[in-house]
Order: C-alpha cells, then sequence, then structure tokens
C-alpha cells in the first residue's frame, strides 16, 4: 500500500457511506419481493374466501394472517443481523428440542382428532411446524460436521436416519404430509452435499419399497401403518371419479372450482365453489384452488410466478453460501418450499395425493407463515455472510 | 479470521453446480407440467367446469333434536316435544337469488313465488312495514319479510316461513316442487305442554339463539341455528334439555333436486329433567289460590310455594293468573300477545312466586324476635304491656282493630300477632345510622335470612327484593331529588315538585326509628317475594339453615338412567342459639293451633303438628295483602312440608291465604284439599 500518510485519514472517513451502502446491497431485494408479495396475494384472497366465515367480522381470518405476517418479517428481519453459522454449535440441543416439541404434543388435548398443537393464548403453536426449521439447522450441522466422511455409506445412513426419527413421530399426529417433508429435507441435504449417485439411488429405491409395503404389502399382511383415509387420499388422486361422495370428493371440488375460473376468474362475489364451502379448508389447504376460481389462470400464474421466483432466489444463495453449512441450510430450505409448493399445487390441480401441506405463505396459519419467514430470515443472513465474506476476502487481496 | 480447513470451500464446485443445475431443473419442469396442466384445467376445459359449477350444490339439511322432556317428580310429562313440519326458503336457491343488495325489495320472480306460495299456506300477501338489521324498515310481504330478516341474520342459511303445516300442504309443495324453487318443507319439534296452564310460569320459552347470546358463556359453541332455552327451566337447563343436531349433507342439482346424500351426522336428543314438582299438589296449590282469589274481591293474583323445609326441594310452587304455554308454539299474533302484556289481564306471564315482591305483614316477626334474642335486646323470659298503643316522639300507633293484649311474652305475642310488643322491639333495635348505615342487629339477622338477596333457585328471573337500610334511604333520597329536578339519570324527563315524583318517602326524609319499627312488623319499604319468605322459614323449621331452594331434581337419560342429581348445598347456616328457636316455634304453633292463635279457627283442627303465622301487608289505596307461612317440620312427620301463600287484596292473614295454605297441607298428607275454610283473626 502507500505509504504517504496523509492517505490514510481520507480512506477513513470514506468507508464510513462505504459500509452503509454495503449492508444496503446485502439485502437480496427479489427474495423480499418475491415473500411480500405472496403475503400481499395471501391478505386478498382471505379477504374474499373467508368473509362470511365468521359472522359479524369478516377479517376475522385477514386480521389474523397480517399479524402473523408482521411478526414473521420482524423476526426474520432479526435472524438476517444473525450470522446463521453460530447455530451450529447448539445442533444437539435443535435436535432435541425439535424431538421433544413433537412429542409433547401428544399429551395435549386433540383437535380435530389430531395432536399437532401446543396451545399458546395467541397461538395454536403446530410443533411439526417448527420442527422443520430445527430439523434443518441441525442435520445442517451434523452433515458439515462429517464432510471429510460425506462419500461413507455410514454417513449417509445416518443423516438419513436422524430426518427419519421425527418423521415417523409426526406421522402418526396424524401429520403424514410433514413427514414426507422432513424426509424430503433429508434426501435434499445429501444430494447437495454432495452424496454419490450409488448410494442416492439406493435411497430411492428403498423409499419406493417401503411405500409399496406401506400401501400394499402391509395391509395384505394385516399391519396397518397408516390410517384407512390417509391410504385412499394418497392413491385417490389416481381415478378422482370413482368415488365423488368420499374422499376424492375434495379433488373433484377443487377441479371444478380451479376450472371454472377460466382465464380471468370468476371475481369474489360469484366465486360459488369457495362461498358455498364446496371447498372444505378454503383458507388452508385449498387456499390454491380459491385463487384459481376467484382469479383464474392470471392469478393462478402471477401467484406460481411468484413462488418460481422465491426458488429461484432460494438456490442462488445455496450456491453463494460462504460455508457448507450455509449450502445446506439453504438446500434443505429449498427442498422444503418445492416440497410444499409442488405438492399443495398439485394436489388442488389433481396431478398429486392429498397429504394436508399448507403452501407457504399463502395458507392461513400462524405457525406456517412465522416458519416461512423465520426460513427466509435464514436465508437472507446466509446471503448477507456469503457478501459480507466476499466483500473481505476482495479487501485482504487489495491490501 | 481465520477460517477452519473444513468450513472453507471454493466459491462454487463443479459437482455442486451440476447438482443445483438439476434441482433448478427439476423445480422448472415442475412449474412447467403446473402451467400446463392449470392452462388445460382453466383455459382449454374451463367452460366445462363452469358448466358444472353452476349446477353443483351441496346443501346441508339440519336434522333438529328433539328437546328433551320435563316431567315431575312422579315421572308424568310436563313439557313434551312434538314432531311437525316446517316449510323453510333457502335464499340461495330462489329464482333469483337473494343478495344483500336487494335485500329490500323482493325481485319480480320471486315475488311471484312468495305469493303462489303464501296462497298455499294461507298467508297474507299485502306489503307491510318489516325492520331488517342493516337496512331500517322496508316494505315487503309477509313472507318476503321473513325472508330478508333471516337473510340479514345468517345469509345462506333456510328461513322458516311456517311451522306445524298440515299433511295435505306437506304433500302439495312435494308434488308441485318444479313449481317451489327454494321452498323446502323440513321435520322439525315442537313444545307441547299435555297440562295447559299447570305450572305455566316456571317451564319459560324457547327460540332462535340471538347474537348477544352466542356471545354468553351459558351458551359457548353452539351452531348459530340453535334453538335455545329463553327464560325458565328451559333456560337453566338448556345445557341438558338441548340435545346436538344432526345434519344431512346432499348435492342438489341447479333445481334443487337430490341427486345424492354425501353424509349424515344423526340427531342426538336431549336429555330429559326430572322436577322435584309433585303434580297433585301443584294442582291442588293452584285451584286452593283460585279459590282464596275469587272468594276475596277485589284480588286479582297471588303466589304459592310448597318445599321441603331441609332440602329445598320444591314440591309446588304457583302463580296467579296463568296462561297456556302451547300458544307460544304458533306465532303469536299481536292481540295475543298484548293480551298477555296487559295491567287488566294481571300480566300472567309474571312468576308472581319469584318475580313479585312486597312487605310480609307479621309473618316478619319471628325475624325480629330471632334479631332481638340473639343481640340480647330481649330475652325469651320478658315481658311487655301492651296497653294499646305505642307512643315515640309524640307518633302513636295501635295494635290492628286497636285490641289491648297486657302483659306479654315473646311466645305469646307471636301466638296473637301483637304490633305494640314488636314495635318495641323495633325500636329497641335501631341503631345510630350514622355509625351503622347497613342498619343495626335487625337488618343483621333479615339479611342472613335471606331478605333482600335472591335465593338462587334454579330458574332465571328472579329478584332481590330490598332490605330497608339507612344507606337504602339515602339512595332514594337522592333518586328522589335528581327525579325531581330531571338530572342525572332523569335528564331529558319532566321536573318534578319536591317529593312528586313518589320514589321516596317525601323529601330527603332521613332514616328514622318509625322505619326499623314498620321493618319489625313487615309494613312499609320492605320487599319481599314469597320463594324468600319460604326460604327464610326453612331456617326456624330446620334450625337455623338456610336452603337453596331448586325446582330440577335430576337429569336423565331417554331410558330413564340418571345422568346428573340436582342437590345444591344450602345456601347457608345461621348460627342461633337452640332455645330461642325453640320458644319462636312454640309461638308460631300456639299461633297456628292454639286458643287464641291468629290462624287457629283455620289449622286447629287439622291432625298434623302445624307451626304457622298470618301476615297481612297494608298499601295505601289498596286492600290489604293477605300472607300465610306453616309448616310441619321432620321433627312431627316424615314428610316434611313448608307452606307459603300469598293472596294480592286478599285481606287478613287468616282470611284468604291461611284457608289456602291448609288445603295444600291437607292435599300433601291426606291426598284430598277438604274445605276452604276461612278464619276470623283480623289481625296484621
Amino acid at each position: 500500500m502507500s505509504t504517504v500518510p496523509a492517505v490514510t485519514p481520507i480512506r477513513t472517513t470514506e468507508e464510513v457511506p462505504e459500509v452503509r451502502s454495503r449492508s444496503l446491497l446485502m439485502i437480496d431485494p427479489l427474495l423480499w419481493l418475491a415473500a411480500l408479495g405472496l403475503v400481499a396475494c395471501s391478505l386478498v384472497t382471505l379477504k374474499g374466501a373467508t368473509r362470511g366465515t365468521v359472522p359479524g367480522h369478516p377479517l376475522y381470518y385477514v386480521e389474523r394472517q397480517g399479524l402473523y405476517a408482521a411478526v414473521g418479517l420482524v423476526l426474520a428481519l432479526v435472524l438476517t443481523r444473525i450470522d446463521y453459522s453460530r447455530l451450529r454449535e447448539y445442533k444437539l440441543f435443535l435436535y432435541g428440542l425439535m424431538i421433544a416439541l413433537n412429542i409433547v404434543v401428544f399429551a395435549t388435548p386433540a383437535i380435530r382428532g389430531s395432536h399437532r398443537w401446543i396451545p399458546f393464548p395467541f397461538l395454536q403453536f403446530q410443533a411439526s411446524e417448527f420442527g422443520k426449521l430445527l430439523l434443518i439447522v441441525s442435520l445442517g450441522a451434523f452433515a458439515a460436521d462429517r464432510i471429510r466422511r460425506l462419500h461413507e455409506r455410514r454417513t449417509t445412513a445416518r443423516i438419513m436416519l436422524l430426518a427419519l426419527i421425527p418423521a415417523l413421530i409426526v406421522i402418526p399426529q396424524p401429520d403424514l404430509g410433514t413427514g414426507l417433508v422432513y424426509v424430503t429435507i433429508g434426501f435434499t441435504m445429501l444430494f447437495v452435499a454432495g452424496t454419490s449417485w450409488k448410494q442416492l439411488t439406493a435411497l430411492v429405491a428403498m423409499f419406493v419399497a417401503s411405500i409399496a409395503i406401506v400401501l400394499a404389502g402391509a395391509p395384505a399382511l394385516g399391519v396397518h401403518v397408516l390410517k384407512p383415509y390417509q391410504v385412499q387420499r394418497l392413491t385417490g388422486f389416481l381415478n378422482p371419479s370413482s368415488d365423488p361422495q368420499n374422499q376424492t370428493y375434495n379433488i373433484h371440488e377443487s377441479l371444478i372450482a380451479i376450472g371454472s375460473g377460466e382465464k380471468t376468474g370468476r371475481g369474489v362475489k360469484n366465486a360459488s365453489q369457495t362461498n358455498l364451502h364446496f371447498l372444505p379448508e378454503n383458507q388452508t389447504d385449498f387456499v390454491f384452488a380459491v385463487v384459481g376460481e376467484t382469479y383464474g389462470f392470471v392469478g393462478a400464474a402471477l401467484l406460481l410466478s411468484l413462488y418460481a421466483l422465491l426458488i429461484w432466489r432460494s438456490l442462488r444463495i445455496l450456491m453463494m453460501a460462504k460455508n457448507l453449512y450455509g449450502t445446506l441450510i439453504a438446500g434443505g430450505i429449498v427442498a422444503m418450499l418445492m416440497f410444499q409448493v409442488f405438492v399443495n399445487v398439485g394436489m388442488t390441480i389433481g396431478i398429486m395425493p392429498i397429504t394436508g401441506v399448507p403452501l407457504p405463505l399463502m395458507s392461513y396459519g400462524g405457525s406456517s407463515v412465522l416458519v416461512t419467514f423465520i426460513a427466509i430470515g435464514l436465508l437472507q443472513s446466509i446471503h448477507t455472510q456469503a457478501r459480507l465474506s466476499a466483500a473481505g476476502k476482495s479487501r485482504a487481496l487489495v491490501s | 479470521m481465520i477460517n477452519v480447513p473444513e468450513d472453507r470451500r471454493p466459491p462454487l464446485t463443479p459437482k455442486l453446480a451440476l447438482r443445483v443445475a438439476i434441482l433448478g431443473s427439476f423445480a422448472l419442469a415442475m412449474f412447467a407440467i403446473i402451467f400446463f396442466r392449470l392452462w388445460f384445467l382453466e383455459v382449454l376445459s374451463g367452460d366445462k367446469y363452469l358448466a358444472q359449477a353452476s349446477v353443483n350444490r351441496v346443501r346441508n339439511i339440519d336434522v333438529p333434536a328433539a328437546r328433551g322432556q320435563i316431567q315431575d317428580r312422579g315421572g308424568a310429562i310436563l313439557v313434551d316435544s312434538k314432531r311437525a313440519i316446517a316449510v323453510q326458503i333457502s335464499p340461495p336457491d330462489l329464482p333469483t337469488p337473494l343478495s344483500s343488495t336487494d335485500i329490500g325489495k323482493t325481485p319480480v320472480k320471486d315475488a311471484r313465488l312468495y305469493g303462489r306460495l303464501a296462497h298455499v299456506l294461507r298467508m297474507p300477501m299485502s306489503k307491510q312495514k318489516c325492520p331488517v338489521a342493516g337496512h331500517g324498515v322496508v316494505r315487503l310481504s309477509p313472507i318476503g319479510c321473513l325472508v330478508a330478516q333471516g337473510y340479514a341474520q345468517v345469509p345462506y342459511a333456510n328461513v322458516t316461513v311456517k311451522k306445524d303445516v298440515s299433511n295435505g300442504i306437506l304433500y302439495y309443495l312435494e308434488e308441485h316442487q318444479l313449481q317451489f324453487p327454494g321452498v323446502e318443507v323440513q321435520p322439525i319439534w315442537l313444545r307441547t305442554y299435555p297440562l295447559h296452564d299447570v305450572a305455566a310460569q316456571l317451564f319459560g320459552t324457547i327460540g332462535p339463539i340471538t347474537p348477544g347470546e352466542l356471545k354468553e358463556r351459558r351458551f359457548h359453541g353452539l351452531p348459530q341455528t340453535s334453538i335455545v332455552g329463553q327464560s325458565g327451566l328451559e333456560w337453566y337447563y338448556n345445557h341438558y334439555l338441548q340435545g346436538t343436531d344432526g345434519s344431512d349433507r346432499v348435492q342438489v342439482d341447479a333445481l334443487g333436486r337430490f341427486t345424492g346424500s354425501l353424509s349424515e351426522v344423526k340427531p342426538v336428543a336431549g336429555h330429559n329433567l326430572k322436577l322435584s314438582l309433585d303434580v297433585g299438589l301443584q294442582k291442588a296449590g293452584e285451584s286452593a289460590l283460585q279459590t282464596a282469589i275469587s272468594s276475596s274481591p277485589p284480588s286479582n293474583g297471588g303466589a304459592f310455594v310448597a318445599l321441603n323445609p331441609n332440602t329445598g326441594e320444591i314440591y309446588a310452587m304457583g302463580s296467579n293468573p296463568s296462561f297456556d304455554p302451547n300458544i307460544f308454539t304458533k306465532p303469536v299474533s299481536s292481540s295475543v300477545y298484548s293480551k298477555l302484556n296487559n295491567p287488566s289481564s294481571g300480566f300472567p306471564l309474571i312468576d308472581r312466586a319469584i318475580q313479585s315482591v312486597g312487605p310480609t305483614g307479621s309473618t316478619f316477626k319471628p325475624i325480629t324476635a330471632v334479631a332481638a334474642l340473639q343481640s340480647r335486646a330481649w330475652t325469651v323470659g320478658d315481658t311487655y304491656d301492651d296497653t294499646g298503643q305505642f307512643c315515640l316522639d309524640g307518633q302513636c300507633r295501635r295494635n290492628a282493630g286497636g285490641a289491648a293484649n297486657g302483659v306479654l311474652g315473646l311466645v305469646d305475642a307471636l301466638r296473637v300477632s301483637d304490633d305494640i310488643f314488636f314495635y318495641n322491639l323495633g325500636a329497641l333495635l335501631n341503631a345510630d345510622p350514622s355509625s351503622h348505615p347497613k342498619g343495626g342487629e335487625l337488618q343483621n339477622w333479615a339479611r342472613q335470612f335471606g331478605i333482600g338477596r335472591p335465593t338462587g333457585i334454579d330458574l332465571g328471573g328472579e329478584v332481590a327484593g330490598n332490605l330497608p337500610t339507612p344507606t337504602w334511604r339515602n339512595h332514594v333520597n337522592h333518586l328522589e331529588s335528581e327525579c325531581d329536578a330531571a338530572t342525572g339519570p332523569f335528564k331529558g324527563k319532566p321536573k318534578h315538585s319536591p317529593g312528586g315524583c313518589g320514589i321516596a318517602d317525601g323529601t330527603n326524609r332521613p332514616w328514622s326509628i318509625g322505619d326499623n319499627i314498620n321493618l319489625a312488623v313487615g309494613q312499609g319499604d320492605v320487599q319481599v317475594t314469597p320463594l324468600q319468605l319460604a326460604t327464610a322459614y326453612s331456617a326456624i323449621a330446620n334450625g337455623g339453615t338456610v336452603v337453596r331452594p331448586h325446582i330440577g331434581l335430576d337429569v336423565q337419560e331417554p331410558d330413564g338412567t340418571i345422568l346428573q342429581r340436582i342437590d345444591p348445598p344450602p345456601a347457608r347456616h345461621l348460627n342461633i342459639n337452640p332455645t330461642y328457636l325453640d320458644a319462636i316455634r312454640t309461638g308460631l304453633h300456639d299461633a297456628a293451633q292454639t286458643a287464641g292463635g291468629t290462624s287457629d279457627d283455620v289449622m286447629g283442627s287439622f291432625p298434623q303438628q302445624v307451626y304457622g303465622k298470618t301476615g297481612t301487608a297494608q298499601y295505601t289505596g289498596q286492600q290489604d295483602y293477605s300472607w300465610y307461612v306453616c309448616f310441619v317440620p321432620s321433627t312431627a312427620t316424615s314428610k316434611p312440608i313448608l307452606v307459603v301463600v300469598w293472596v294480592e287484596q286478599g285481606g287478613f292473614g287468616a282470611q284468604a291465604a291461611a284457608p289456602a295454605a291448609r288445603q295444600i297441607l291437607s292435599q300433601w298428607f291426606y291426598g284430598s284439599r277438604g274445605p276452604f275454610q276461612v278464619g276470623s283473626s283480623k289481625t296484621l
């Protein structure tokens, strides 16, 4: 560097605005655009679909969803300023917490036949939702610890087992959808971490074999792993017109709802499938069908574009991450988002089984909204840390 | 900072790039599939689905649950549920589906339908004023009005146009279904009252749940189309009686024709409520009361209570005049309604046993006696010389009929109901109003006996009455001055001359010893319901326990299994010296069954050991109100009973109330009422 003394004070004064502008640059604006755009879509859709659900309180769901989103946004912004790498030290605690929360719910009173919620004054805290984040953060740490032995079969087995244990705990809650999310997260992390193709193929083969056993083999022997309605939902989409009265009723009505939306939708007032409650859970699991009916192909396409934007930015952050831990966390989040979007939307348009996973940021529900926002906060933290580390390196090169 | 080796990684390895590319391609492929599928559904086959949506209607048909029966203690049915057919309209299925914009004006096609329906149901068609929540008063035909009102409250719910139609109408509407789109016939349950006006005020009414009630704890979690108890036993025991409505989820086409059943939830009938009421005693009591009223003109109303003084179980409780609750199962016309709420009819809907109050006359004296003995202001052996008048500060009071009973102890004073004796006790028990704003020992004991507070009976709408105290007097004085000057809560009302509102007695008259003397003999401002007096006397009968009266005995499954016993704990236990209670009971027994007793000529010949006290409450400008309390305690019989009778404007206690009470006792012990034996005592 220069040895002229007068240069030093000038450089320090220049550095102040530089830091400020850098911290602004570190935000990924398209990521936030996608997230806030989805929240806006959610509020507009809920306003139309739920205006008559709670008598005398047409904005009941909209107000609550808005509040959850606001709280989620604050949490995400806080996470942005924290280096996610510090979470790695707490992996055992986080993993244990996830297992504990998912077990505790069995002691709570069942709501509509399911043990999923831990009651809090303002929120029915859904343990399995928060479990997704805890799994991503802890599993990423376990995998990052074994970076040098990733090619070993034992590593693959151990990581997959760590994902399978919580999955087997949540499936009897019963929450099949979230259990499958856990498995997908584990698999995607291995995939991103670089596990060999041979081992990944073996995992897929085992997964297919176990599905075959659960759906066909075990019942033949008199062992019922899934409840009958879960089996019907999983297989019903293959032949929706066979049984319009029962389990596939939902798919049937969902297809009518989306189809009747045509190009530009029927509008809030004329959306009879939504208004007459043909769509059960029209503010949660079938919210995409409400969009399809009310706003038509145009509205659904806009919504899907926002999800595409969200997934693209997540993948980009995955590639930028400053360390393997960041890559794995981003990989887990991408897996979670993709699984939920494709399975939920696929379910409403009749190409996926009914598994009851919420559509991220669109479906009404405090736990889901908070979890998705925290995930976005983590992504932003990975992005910020990557930029900071890159800036640090470039400065090191210059000096 | 030095990165640990395993934490450092080249920016992007080719291997990771490949895998991210695979993930991205997978996402892209999925999005492509979804887009094509959506294009196929919405753009290519949209009109097919739109056609399906427009004929697609699922309807939830509520299947109402039968409300539980109400039975007397022997199982006789007092209130029953009967199946009936109701005609309803489903607003979304009308020729022009109703929406909130045209709520004030019936669309032409719908108006024609309403006309046809009104003709079939023989309902009027002319437009009339119709108040609709949120839309003010509009002019609609009666059917249009009902539909608009229902829609304004719960959109998409069926609106009942007429209950209990004949089978002829049912068949006609079913055969001509296509001419009546949106019109449905529904089975419903109606309440019936096989005994007509017997105990009519106790049962109360049922009706659609109101928005306010939906928020109440009592009705927590009920659907907004529920029919719930609105008053009386129906209200208090609604939780048990109501049952759970079922529903049929059926698929119908655009014309409302049934195309398939989707699911069915069976209704669960309500539980039966068994009462402690004895229907034989109830009928006897009501007719004894009627005899007392008709034999003492201008009397036009009254009430009676018969209960077990040890448990609080009510055996009979009646109010006269009464009504037939069956009229409420049909729409109540305004003429019938005004007939029921009109001074000349005597307000039959009011349950005078718990909702009507007045001074008790001399039946109050035992409470005064307890207060005097317990506070040691008087002893059982003390005597007082009744010279025929009691003078204080130059004001003199006399006995009724100007009698002078000479030297008396407490027992004799109760036997002959000597007013002078109790004036003296009232004066002795008066406390300094400035240091005792809630009154002295007299008020203290009256309060403990339950005067001025609800008994906690299992019925809604019970009134508390009033116990006069210095604080209360200040309160009415304050109200009087505000009313006279038209300020405070009376702002905007006409002014009055000082004391002209009549809320207080004159203007700003402070608490005086005269107030206490009046209270000691149950005259003046004390306000008591017949049931309050019965629970107060239960403590005298059973040795000091103020019972909590109840009409419910148990809740049963339809097959008779007992689900829940109703046995509330007593309200309080009073610590009264047993020798004092003995003396008071002796006085009461002497009054009823010893020569010279105030009701001896009514009760003397009754073959049970009766304790009784007459009361005659004085009113300005009306004939006296007749009271009688009597009991046969558990020390004298295996089936103890306590009876209170109150006859408005019935004259002296021994004249109207006591003979009716004797008939109730006679029915209770011997199964027949016996003669109506009028007494001659002219004491207050």
